[in-house]
């Protein structure tokens, strides 16, 4: 009941959340002086030919025309074309998202199976060499640029050692589109040799992207763990004689994994939008390609559609981030 | 068997603090027999939650050191078990615990049921049997757990078990402790300040169902309480602790017709009444760092001599079963 409360309250701020945003991007990509109709005209355009593809995309109107216009044809499911690639927004970002958002979950997933046990281990054994070991690595994950870190390890693991792919998702064509997740999809289809290829296609950009994300949960996991390892309650059950794996394991993780879930949202909406540059690195068809692409060609409607489809991702994350943070903790009323 | 059922003598320890080294327990001494509730009173810091949690093994690791001292539990001498016997063993089965806060002392993030329930899955007297299979002990623990709570008088003890802590109010929650204390069926519970938490009303009421059911269980109690008040309603035998040491012994009765000890009947006289309205006791606790050498408590005694400045006064006998640890003992009731 209280969760189904909490999801009609969170959708509720969805539109309005959404209409905030959208504005702000409109605005700000409009107000930037780049001419979309000259970029489309083409170099040796004249000016009158310019001047007709600017009427005929409708950008002769003032911006607030522009935006209600937008705004209504998005209701109608419509983002527009591309004025890059000629297609419509809508099929170009759903061709490419379920490329970011696999990575994105893989990454999110490796980082949590690796994260939250070394932040527990390190709390356990706070201060010991293996402690400061960890602070030390993950400060610099946290520090490394990824762009660099991606290229570095396509330099050791790709060109020297001939390991890893150097970029794709897999070599030649994908598995046959189901989900459009190539792990799923090739499971579904029991083809194991594009599971093992896309697999591997994928360790670099993930272990990339999972640096900084595992440091993040090591510490929090860590920060927590020793909060909770020094409450009340711990004394209790300890006094009581409850089994110390127990008490870890169960009774402090659970309290110490609050603080580690409100980040790993954040982490997973910073990685929708900031593998930018690693899909970029790895040549990943993503949306991060896409919207570098689309932002370098001033490609309003296409900037707009990445905008609106990771805000989206954004605000379903955080609703589902709130709903485990009630499951966990039953103390969270709204 | 002897009818002693717990023996701590010349019990030491120290605490690292940042003023240097804290000697919190010096030299204590306290037997507690089968069946019977032991008051240990002093002011906040003289050292009574210390020799609590020094009997439950449960002293910071870090921070506390155990210098020189004995606690024997019937056979077993506890300062000499190493951790995991201490808490598979004796914590929670042989010596329960309640604790101060019950508004802290819970898990906030489990129902009291899963609480109860694994506290009852490595604690049941039934496991001392091995008679009944897991699925019969657990049928059987659930009776004894709903049992438990009616005893407490808790309204509803199923609806109770489906709730959160912070759900169920303070002295319910204490309630609960109670039985969760005595579920296992220990020789020896520690209730340290049990009901300083609580309300004055809710107080007299969780005091009587402790006293009950320890009588009706024949369990021993060490209530530690720094109110005169309550000990009188509770105890049978009162231990007075002042700056680390144990300064007067004395069963229930004697020790109020005839305090010995001058803090003893300062204590006592600090209790607000209709004639004297109320008087506190001049001058300061010592610090433990460095403490008044003799008589600890000589700054703060107008019937202190050199003697008392210079020796430390030894236990003797007052009266049958009453010892003082003092040079000038009262010796008359006026």
């Amino acid at each position: 009941m209280k969760t189904f409360v909490l999801v009609v309250n969170r959708l509720a701020w969805f539109v309005p959340t959404l209409l905030g945003l959208l504005a702000i991007v409109f605005f700000i990509s409009h107000v930037i002086p780049a001419d979309p109709a000259a970029f489309v005209a083409g170099e040796n355009a004249t000016p009158e030919t310019v001047a007709a593809i600017r009427a005929r995309l409708g950008l002769d109107q003032p911006l607030y025309v522009q935006f209600w216009r937008y705004i209504l044809s998005i209701l109608d499911g419509d983002m527009g074309r591309s004025i890059y690639t000629g297609r419509p927004v809508v099929e170009d970002l759903l061709s490419r998202l379920p490329a970011t958002l696999e990575l994105t979950l893989v990454t999110v997933l490796v980082s949590i199976a690796v994260g939250v046990p070394l932040g527990v281990v390190a709390a356990l054994r706070r201060n010991s060499w293996l402690d400061h070991g960890l602070r030390v690595v993950t400060i610099a994950g946290l520090a490394i640029a990824s762009f660099w870190f991606a290229i570095l390890l396509q330099l050791l693991f790709s060109m020297r050692l001939g390991w890893t792919p150097l970029g794709g998702r897999v070599e030649g064509w994908g598995p046959e589109q189901i989900t459009g997740f190539y792990l799923i999809d090739a499971l579904i289809l029991q083809d194991h040799e594009i599971l093992l290829d896309a697999l591997q296609h994928m360790i670099l950009p993930v272990v990339t992207l999972a640096v900084p994300a595992t440091a993040t949960i090591v510490r929090f996991t860590r920060a927590g763990m020793l909060n909770a390892l020094q409450s009340n309650y711990v004394l209790y059950e300890t006094a009581m004689g409850y089994p110390r794996r127990l008490v870890i394991w169960k009774y402090v993780l659970r309290n110490a994994l609050i603080g580690t879930v409100t980040q790993i949202g954040l982490i997973f909406g910073i990685l929708l939008a900031g593998a930018v540059v690693v899909e970029a690195v790895f040549d990943w068809p993503g949306l991060g390609t896409f919207a570098v692409n689309s932002i370098l060609s001033s490609d309003y409607n296409a900037v707009m559609g990445f905008t609106v489809i990771v805000g989206t991702m954004f605000i379903v994350v955080n609703l589902v981030v709130d709903i485990l943070h009630g499951m966990i903790d039953p103390r969270e009323v709204r | 068997m002897t009818s002693d059922l717990i023996t701590v003598r010349g019990l030491k320890v120290s605490f690292a603090s940042d003023a240097g080294i804290a000697r919190v327990l010096d030299g204590v001494d306290l037997t507690i027999r089968r069946g019977e509730i032991m008051g240990l009173v002093g002011e906040s810091g003289c050292g009574k939650t210390t020799l609590a949690r020094a009997i439950l093994g449960i002293l910071p690791a870090n921070a506390a050191r155990i210098e020189a001292g004995q606690i024997r539990f019937e056979e077993h001498d506890i300062l000499d078990l190493d951790e995991a016997s201490l808490a598979t063993q004796l914590r929670g089965r042989q010596i329960a615990y309640i604790p101060q806060d019950p508004f802290t002392a819970f898990n906030p993030v489990f129902t009291i049921g899963t609480q109860i329930d694994d506290l009852m899955r490595f604690k049941s007297p039934l496991l001392r049997e091995g008679r009944l299979s897991a699925r019969e002990r657990r049928r059987a623990d659930r009776l004894r757990v709903l049992e438990m709570l009616r005893l407490v008088q808790l309204p509803d003890p199923e609806g109770v078990l489906r709730k959160y802590p912070h759900e169920v109010s303070g002295g319910q929650r204490q309630r609960l402790m109670i039985a969760m204390a005595l579920l296992p069926q220990p020789k020896l519970v520690i209730a340290d300040e049990p009901t300083t938490a609580l309300d004055v009303t809710v107080q007299a009421q969780i005091l009587t169902v402790l006293k009950r059911l320890a009588r009706d269980r024949g369990v021993a109690v060490l209530f530690t309480t720094h109110d005169l008040g309550t000990a009188y309603e509770i105890c049978d035998r009162i231990t007075v602790m002042y700056a680390g040491q144990e300064v007067e012994e004395a069963p229930v009765a004697d020790f109020f017709a005839r305090p010995s000890h001058p803090y003893t009947r300062k204590l006592l006289d600090s209790l607000p009444s209709s004639e004297n309205g109320i008087r506190g006791i001049t001058g300061e606790i010592p610090r433990l760092v460095d403490p008044p050498p003799g008589c600890r408590f000589h700054p703060r005694c107008e019937r202190a001599t050199e003697e008392c400045r210079t020796t430390r006064p030894p236990t003797h006998a007052v009266a049958v079963a009453h010892d003082v640890r003092c040079h000038h003992p009262l010796q008359d009731s006026a």
